[in-house]
């Protein structure tokens, strides 16, 4: 009953603001006068963009606004589609470190690897979503950490919008995730060439329970390295359904992975990659995409060629690739990645498309994101300038269609504590 | 060994504060300091640093932020052996007569002071990141006041060298932040050398790393191999164990004294104790505390441990909840080295904001922007840049030749070597840094960077000398930054 004493005005506005992050509906927007990176053509300078029911509507220099639709004056701003992080831990990591309970990136049962899936552990309430949605990031890889095995488990695509997390889920399983090199082998007995042994013997047994079920459901099957549920999560990778993303970094266990998944005839998505630019036109003869962080350069044992140059290498060699944060506090800081990629020598749009675009396409849905283009899903991004500069702010995001609201507890703690004044001392 | 004038000054900084607080019950007065001694400042490990050779140099037609918290547009700098000779408008700064003159036409770009870090483990926890070059916390016992971490530098560590491509030209290395108090940070220039002493910052007075919160109470409140619980287990316990250190360093000092007053009679020397006379030479002002602290209540807490013991606290590290205290900060003219946008990691990390230096900044005290991260130093003008973006966006605004200052001048403040550098004026030692563009944007890059007088960065035509021996002739990457 308070409520209705309180007023019924401010309850509906508060409504109205927590629906505004997912469930206003159909409302049509143009964004005009702004400069419009699309990723299939020219930048518009300046042009318009319409979106409606969740896709974009048109896009030009001229673009017809429909009556009635809300205008953003684009006047001097810069319009790109939502970017795309592609590896977080996002809904799964709450706080990092002795914090028991918000943490549920991995497990140590050492019969759930490849058949870890994180969806039932992501939390869509995570204060982190908010805060790394506001910065421009609309969609999300959610991979899991390696426990017991160098099999970490499956990867899922996410958005960014509201939950529950069914309606956050663009493709479950997206991908499988694996580690070899120094952090596989440490999973491995302490050896790089037992960690290929497990992943190759994983596969070839993956294989034999796919062709026969029947028979080891009535136990007449040899046995099997690993439990039924891992070997049924790793058919999807034999049958090349999904890609097999292997964590690597020195240039010999680049090229010991890509003569893995020649052997076994695998979907590979190459991850870290440290050294990449050393082996660069191996990784873009096999076409196997790469995912990279350019925030990195200190030598290590694995990774002693370093270098921010890594991704304008890669790129100059014909290589796929997308930028990730490997990150989830900050993943927000994709933009930075790329701002530092374009820094050492990346072209500024193959930049923007590494972050955009090119995730989209490797995780197999370039079809629906990753553009502005009629009939792609509308997720869009109005910067306040140039996307990559540290500078810059995202004045409106739309993840489908629907602008999210800029509120996030940072955003809360920083107003509670603007005015000192008015806080007991 | 001769006190510096900066270490007068922090003396004197520290005894205006102390006298501007109210007085609290229960609070029990400062220890009657007495004339300043000597005693627990002595180095054995004495700078023996010499600044490289440089020619006279004039960079002109840049724009120069002076770190004073000015910009000079088409502004230059003059500089020679090693020192700072002038800083103006390129009109008023007219070459001198000198055939070896270097001539550096800067038009479209930029000139500031070489970036400071308060807070690094270059070093001590060096590249590459293996257990052979762990040595950044003595976690043995909660209180490690002996202990330097200059003995645990390494000075081939390539972070050294990524740094320098930073613009990083001085650094504080300091302990980790396992232990209530870690031991001593040590200050250096960030130059090649085959021994640290050849890198230690000239008359720096050293750091005394502390922490506050949860990594003491994780390291040591848990059972260790022994099965015996040791503390501190938790947050009382952490002030419990700060405070008998400083009772026994008071009383350490004061011994001392009463022997030096009484003539230093042979007979009668007191017994030395290396982990007092480290905290004896804090509580005399030889030796500035760096706070490792996140949360807002515990700087207030720390802050009411240095008044009872009567030392004063030159920087908070971390600082994630700065900003909900920063009154406090300038009341008590405590600096506050700060992250641009870590968060999470922890619950004591889980209240940060972007925002977090800019209101620091606005609030009249000291913001800096540190690293604690191999990484993040080689690009402090950016996480600055970030904060800048972000503070713009909540409606505050910090202006280049301000933010400038959180890598600079600032950082310079809370080390005790805002004398010698930190800012662009004439006398200064020549660390400069001269940028691609604004340094505030993420296309920018060092060009080059001059410690006192001498270019020991030059991105166009860098010198294998110059790089550190862990990488000599080891990939193809090399110093490929």
């Amino acid at each position: 009953m308070k409520r209705f004493a309180t007023g019924l005005v401010p309850v509906m506005t508060a409504l109205a603001l927590t629906s505004s992050a997912g469930a206003v509906g159909a409302q049509t927007v143009a964004i005009q006068g702004a400069t419009i990176h699309t990723n299939v053509q020219d930048p518009l300078e300046p042009g318009t963009v319409v979106i409606q029911d969740g896709q974009i509507l048109r896009v030009g220099r001229d673009a017809e606004i429909p009556v009635g639709a809300r205008i953003i004056d684009g006047t001097g701003l810069v319009v790109t589609p939502g970017l795309f992080d592609s590896w977080t831990q996002l809904g799964l990591v709450e706080i990092g470190l002795s914090a028991e309970g918000t943490v549920d990136r991995t497990t140590s049962d050492e019969r759930i690897t490849a058949s870890f899936n994180p969806v039932d552990g992501i939390n869509p309430a995570s204060t982190l979503i908010p805060v790394t949605r506001v910065e421009g990031i609309t969609r999300a890889i959610v991979a899991p950490s390696n426990g017991a095995s160098l099999i970490a488990g499956q990867g899922v695509l996410i958005d960014l919008g509201p939950g529950p997390v069914t309606a956050m889920l663009m493709e479950n399983p997206v991908a499988m995730f694996a580690s070899l090199g120094e952090a596989g082998a440490s999973m491995a007995g302490g050896a790089r060439s037992a960690a290929i042994q497990q992943l190759r013997e994983a596969i070839q047994d993956a294989r034999d329970y796919a062709a026969n079920r029947d028979a080891f459901a009535q136990g007449n099957r040899r046995g099997y390295a690993l439990s039924r549920m891992d070997l049924e999560a790793l058919v999807l990778v034999a049958n090349t359904d999904i890609p097999l993303v292997l964590e690597v970094h020195r240039a010999s266990d680049i090229q010991a992975a890509l003569r893995l998944a020649e052997e076994l005839e695998l979907d590979l998505v190459l991850s870290g990659v440290q050294e990449g630019w050393t082996v660069a036109t191996e990784i873009a003869s096999a076409r196997v995409p790469v995912l990279v962080n350019p925030l990195v350069n200190l030598p290590g044992f694995a990774s002693l060629a370093a270098t921010y140059e890594n991704a304008a290498r890669l790129h100059a060699a014909g290589v796929t690739l997308a930028i990730a944060s490997f990150d989830s506090h900050n993943s927000r800081n994709i933009k930075h990645a790329a701002g530092m990629a374009v820094a050492h020598g990346m072209p500024w749009d193959a930049a923007l498309e590494a972050i955009t675009l090119r995730p989209a396409q490797i995780w197999g849905v370039g079809d629906r994101v990753g553009t502005i283009e009629p009939g792609r899903v509308a997720d869009v991004v109005v910067w306040s300038g140039d996307p990559l500069e540290l500078t810059t702010a995202a004045r409106h995001v739309f993840i489908e269609g629907q602008e999210i609201s800029p509120d996030t507890r940072q955003k809360a703690l920083f107003e509670k504590y603007r005015d000192l004044s008015r806080l007991p001392r | 060994m001769r006190r510096r004038p900066w270490i007068l000054a922090t003396a004197l900084t520290m005894a205006a504060c102390s006298s501007s607080q109210p007085e609290r019950g229960g609070t029990p007065a400062p220890q009657t300091a007495g004339p300043h001694t000597d005693l627990f400042a002595t180095d054995p490990f004495p700078s023996t640093y010499q600044r490289f050779p440089g020619q006279q140099t004039l960079i002109r037609h840049a724009t120069v932020l002076t770190g004073t918290g000015e910009v000079i547009e088409d502004g230059a700098i003059l500089f020679r052996d090693g020192q700072i000779v002038g800083v103006a408008s390129t009109a008023a700064l007219s070459p001198p007569n000198d055939p070896t003159l270097i001539v550096v036409e800067a038009a479209g770009k930029w000139v500031t002071p070489g970036l400071i870090d308060t807070h690094s483990h270059l070093g001590v926890y060096a590249s590459p990141g293996i257990a052979s070059l762990s040595d950044g916390n003595e976690m043995t016992d909660p209180v490690t006041a002996e202990v330097w971490a200059e003995h645990s530098i390494w000075p081939q560590d390539p972070g050294f060298g990524h740094a320098i491509a930073g613009g990083i030209t001085s650094l504080q290395v300091l302990p980790g932040s396992a232990n209530l108090i870690g031991g001593r940070g040590v200050t250096v220039k960030n130059v090649p050398a085959r021994s640290y002493q050849a890198m230690k910052f000239p008359g720096a007075p050293h750091g005394l790393k502390m922490a506050c919160g949860e990594n003491p109470k994780r390291v040591y409140g848990t059972a260790r191999e022994s099965g015996t619980p040791r503390g501190p287990a938790t947050r009382m316990g952490n002030v419990a164990g700060y405070r008998t250190a400083w009772i026994e360093a008071s009383e350490y000092r004061a011994r001392w004294k009463r022997w030096e007053a009484a003539g230093s009679p042979a007979a009668d020397r007191p017994e030395r104790d290396l982990q007092l006379e480290t905290l004896a030479a804090v509580l005399e002002g030889d030796i500035l505390v760096h706070n490792h602290c996140y949360r807002g209540d515990e700087m207030v807490t720390m802050i009411d441990v240095a008044r009872e013991f009567g030392y004063s606290i030159s920087s908070f590290h971390h600082a994630v909840e700065a900003y909900k205290v920063r009154d406090y900060l300038a009341e008590n003219d405590i600096c506050a080295s700060m992250w641009a946008d870590w968060w999470g990691f922890k619950l004591e990390a889980f209240d940060g904001i972007k925002e977090n230096i800019a209101l620091v900044h606005e609030a009249g005290a000291c913001a800096i922007v540190h690293s604690d991260d191999g990484h993040g130093i080689q690009r402090l003008n950016q996480d600055a840049a970030k904060v800048m973006g972000a503070a713009a966006q909540s409606g505050i605004s910090v202006p280049p030749e301000q933010a400038i200052r959180w890598v600079t001048a600032n950082p310079a403040k809370a080390l005790g070597i805002l004398g010698q550098t930190g800012t662009l004026e004439a006398g200064k030692n020549a660390d400069v840094v001269l940028w691609s563009g604004d340094p505030f944007s993420v296309y920018s890059r060092a060009e080059g960077v001059w410690v006192d007088g001498a270019q020991l960065y030059d991105r166009t035509a860098p010198d294998p000398l110059l790089h550190r021996d862990f990488m000599t002739g080891m990939a193809p990457g090399g110093m490929g930054r």
